[in-house]
């Protein structure tokens, strides 16, 4: 490649707050197509990757994991202001993650029974997605993101056009590969018919329900679905875990607007 | 000399490999029903022994159960997880692609139809009559007028369909509400072959007859012998004997006038709060055609693609126009999708777009009844009983007139 065409590459960016790494990771997973990517961006700024960091302003920026500190708060800002687009990526960025868990319960009592000196740890009452603090340009659900998903979230973003990305029920992939359905053949309990469709429909295809990782769907109805997950063996504290994993405050904050809501 | 083109044949039991292996002799990809996750699926089929003997299945609204039948019964389940479409309109197609050379010129291919050909021909083996209707009525839509999808009449032209009448309809199936079953309508010419299977003192065997000339042709090498009259009656009998246990049965009322009188009905928000918007319904109705546009490119951006992938009215992206989608609630988006099959698909295409296979009833995960939603607006709204059943003939009547979807 001439060294003008390479200096006009778009730059990328990746950065982490509170998460495991597990979505990064998912961008390195993408081997063959991460050495044409490498070519066509400069990556300027992926400490999983490499240590040599430059500095902004970045055209595309992903944003892994939530706020939980005042530290990332601050930070996410100065992020926001670097990125002429900036793109979440997993369920910590885009709901909270399961470190939300700590926005239903005490904080301080968590703290002082995980740590043995709770009064090193900064850490801030909620943990919240990034969203809720900067604007962000697309968000991409799941724990962990899909690679494909990945791939053509950047591929858009790179040559200006929308995403396609459907934010329909994960029945969609269900029925499009063929599965049969777990709840209605086997009365397996499966979230699907409220989550989000992102990752192909995994867990169905190997007889399991779905379990909700990639967050509810854009018209999610789930005071309709809460009668068959408690026919097809939910109990209460099951059914409660089962909302209140990866994507738990997004789902929790359905579960309230539902309780309210009529249908129009 | 045997006139295979009028008569009926007897095929016994073991009679079944050897229409594979023709079927596959021919280069065709048989596709069948097989039993497969608990369920009596599509699939390909490369020996009898993988069709379901002894298997059947038991339906609600909402549940399916693969259950062992106490017979040896092949075709004695009705309809699964999937239809036909799957392989006449299947869930993703590529339709063009375009690529950019170094000087920067742009060649577009459109999807060759020689390539098409180099796709095996396929042999349906076990199409249901409702389902037979289905393929009828999406070929239509899909197949006829000056819109005709080409590749899609190209797969349908190319296939040999084995029709095997309906002789255990399941407690979901309403096909004679649509005039869509259980018999194969012998003015039908959308299919190859025709049987109807038989277990009795007589043996296991299948009254089987020709619908075409590739069928005709066909039948003179399998091992059939003559049918007796008695054999010809006892086939009509069973499937004179389905339509009196059909499961479900559709209000006997003008349904395209009742969609076009509900349209304020209260029961759609009664509907509305059980609907989980899933889709489920319409990727498992064999007549749903609905797909959206996908845009690929590459990294390179000297790449790009069209494909063309199932979509549904129930996706909010369905009806999304600038400042948002048009049918935003549930309650409008289950409203469009049993106004348009039961009422609108009338005043496009001349036909209902429901041919009583009760798929919708099964695969719904909450079991929302198509039967008891139109029996419910009827009753709201006091749409007279019709007891000539007009719709179901017309159906009929549009069905043979039109040649959109015969082979």
């Amino acid at each position: 490649m001439p060294a003008a065409a390479r200096a006009t590459r778009p730059t990328l960016a990746v950065f982490k707050l509170a998460s495991c790494d597990g979505c990064q990771l998912t961008l390195l997973d993408c081997e063959d197509e991460l050495l044409e990517l490498a070519g066509r961006v400069e990556i300027r700024h992926f400490l999983e990757a490499s240590s040599a960091v430059g500095s902004g302003p970045y055209d595309l920026a992903l944003v892994e994991g939530s706020i939980t500190t005042a530290e990332d708060r601050r930070r996410v800002h100065e992020i926001r202001a670097a990125a002429r687009h900036l793109v979440t990526i997993g369920a910590c960025a885009t709901a909270g993650g399961i470190q939300a868990l700590r926005n239903f319960a005490d904080v301080a009592e968590y703290r002082a029974t995980v740590y043995a000196r709770p009064e090193y740890i900064a850490t801030l009452a909620t943990s919240t997605p990034v969203s809720a603090h900067v604007p962000v340009d697309f968000e991409l659900r799941g724990c962990p993101i899909d690679r494909g998903q990945l791939l053509e979230v950047i591929t858009a973003f790179l040559v200006g056009r929308k995403p396609d990305i459907p934010d329909h029920s994960v029945c969609f992939a269900c029925k499009r590969r063929g599965t049969v359905c777990v709840t209605v053949a086997h009365g397996t309990p499966c979230l699907g018919p409220v989550t989000h469709a992102g990752c192909g429909a995994i867990c169905p295809a190997y007889g399991r329900g779905c379990y909700g990782c990639f967050g509810p769907s854009a018209s999610p109805n789930l005071p309709a679905l809460i009668p068959l997950l408690r026919r097809d063996g939910m109990d209460e504290p099951t059914l409660g875990r089962a909302l209140r994993t990866y994507n738990a405050t997004a789902f929790a904050e359905l579960a309230a607007r539902s309780g309210e809501e009529r249908p129009s | 000399m045997k006139d295979v083109r009028r008569d009926a044949w007897v095929l016994r039991d073991d009679g079944l490999a050897a229409l594979v292996r023709e079927l596959a002799r021919d280069g065709r990809q048989v596709i069948g029903p097989t039993v497969r996750d608990g369920a009596i699926v599509l699939a390909e089929v490369d020996d009898a022994a993988q069709l379901p003997h002894g298997w059947g299945v038991e339906l609600a609204a909402g549940r399916y159960r693969l259950v062992r039948r106490e017979d040896a019964m092949v075709f004695a389940h009705s309809a699964g997880p999937q239809s036909w479409k799957a392989y006449l309109h299947p869930q993703h197609v590529r339709r063009w692609t375009a690529d950019r050379n170094a000087g920067g010129e742009w060649t577009v291919r459109g999807e060759d139809e020689r390539e098409a050909d180099a796709v095996p021909a396929y042999a349906f083996l076990g199409v249901r009559p409702c389902d037979l209707r289905a393929i009828a009525v999406q070929g239509r839509v899909l197949g006829g007028g000056p819109g005709a999808d080409t590749a899609y009449r190209r797969r349908l032209d190319r296939t040999f369909i084995v029709a095997v009448e309906c002789t255990d309809p399941g407690a979901t199936c309403f096909c004679t509400s649509m005039g869509s079953g259980p018999a194969v309508d012998v003015h039908d010419r959308g299919y190859d072959l025709a049987m109807t299977e038989l277990l009795d003192e007589g043996g296991h065997r299948f009254l089987i007859r020709a619908g075409s000339d590739a069928g005709a042709e066909l039948l003179t090498r399998l091992p059939v012998e003559g049918a007796a009259p008695l054999t010809e009656s006892a086939a009509r009998h069973v499937v004179a004997d389905a339509a009196e246990r059909m499961g479900r049965s559709m209000p006997p009322v003008d349904l395209h006038a009742l969609m076009a009188g509900s349209m304020a009905a209260e029961r759609w928000d009664d509907v509305a709060s059980r609907c989980l918007t899933c889709g489920n319904c319409t990727m498992v109705c064999p007549t749903c055609f609905c797909t959206t546009t996908e845009d690929v490119t590459d990294l390179t951006g000297d790449h790009a693609e069209r494909w063309q992938r199932w979509d549904s009215c129930f996706d909010l992206d369905f009806s999304q126009l600038h400042g948002g989608p048009v049918r935003a609630s549930g309650r409008s988006r289950y409203r469009q999708w049993l106004t348009h099959k039961l009422g609108t698909w009338h005043d496009q295409f001349g036909e209902s777009g429901c041919v009583g296979c009760g798929r919708c009833i099964v695969w719904c995960p909450v079991g929302i009844d198509i039967t008891e939603e139109a029996a419910a607006l009827a009753e709201e709204t006091g749409q007279p009983e019709n007891r000539g059943s007009v719709q179901a003939a017309e159906s009929v009547r549009h069905a043979r007139q039109e040649g959109g979807g015969r082979r």
